[in-house]
């Protein structure tokens, strides 16, 4: 019996990646509400990159559309049961 | 120098762009028409090529405005010298049918983006996500 603790659940190391550079996207549609839910959280708000893994170009992109969306209330600015 | 010779011998650079305007759920379809028809004169008078053009129907905004909670969206896509942006949101600003309003620029990867989006390439994308949700 070690008396070193060993983590039990040894999480994998698994490397973020951008989406849009690795899937070759250059131009975030505003219009497509659906697509941007994947980068906003349960109430609306812009998920940071760090949970999303998104580069910084494409994140002021992100950023830009889901303005863009929410003025033409495709998305909304404030919402507690978005998912 | 190059840039400022191509300024004086093409005054009028045309660029590409798009515009969403929201209408208010209280007008019939003949009154839609017509107001959509009255934007697309504007565009045509100040020299405006246009390209595509998409009428969504009546969708149900995101959150209320005016405190309607549903709008007649229209989008219109053209080529034109900037000029005619100021004149046509002057236009959506003096018409109070009109709730909401976006016109933005497109850079080349939207205006590759938006023919694709016309020819339907998304189109079946789209359709998976609605059986979905």
């Amino acid at each position: 019996m070690s008396l070193v603790n060993e983590r039990v659940n040894k999480p994998e190391n698994r490397q973020k990646y951008c989406r849009f550079k690795k899937s070759g996207i250059k131009y975030i549609d505003y219009k497509d509400g659906n697509f941007l839910l994947k980068f906003v959280n349960e109430q609306g708000k812009i998920l940071p990159r760090r949970l999303t893994g998104t580069s910084l170009k494409f994140q002021r992109k992100v950023a830009q559309a889901v303005a863009r969306a929410r003025h033409l209330a495709i998305l909304p600015y404030v919402t507690d049961s978005l998912k | 120098m190059q840039a400022k010779i191509k300024t004086i011998i093409e005054p009028m650079e045309l660029k590409n762009y798009e515009t969403v305007f929201i209408l208010t759920p209280l007008l019939n379809d003949a009154q839609m028409q017509e107001t959509v028809e009255k934007f697309r004169q504007v565009l045509k008078e100040n020299g405006a090529d246009i390209i595509h053009e998409e009428n969504w129907g009546l969708r149900k905004l995101a959150y209320p405005i005016q405190k309607k909670s549903t709008g007649f969206y229209h989008l219109v896509e053209f080529k034109a010298p900037g000029t005619v942006v100021d004149a046509l949101e002057l236009a959506y600003r003096r018409d109070e049918k009109v709730v909401r309003f976006l016109t933005t620029a497109l850079d080349k990867h939207a205006v590759a983006y938006n023919e694709r989006r016309r020819n339907g390439e998304f189109k079946s994308q789209a359709k998976k996500e609605e059986v979905k949700g």
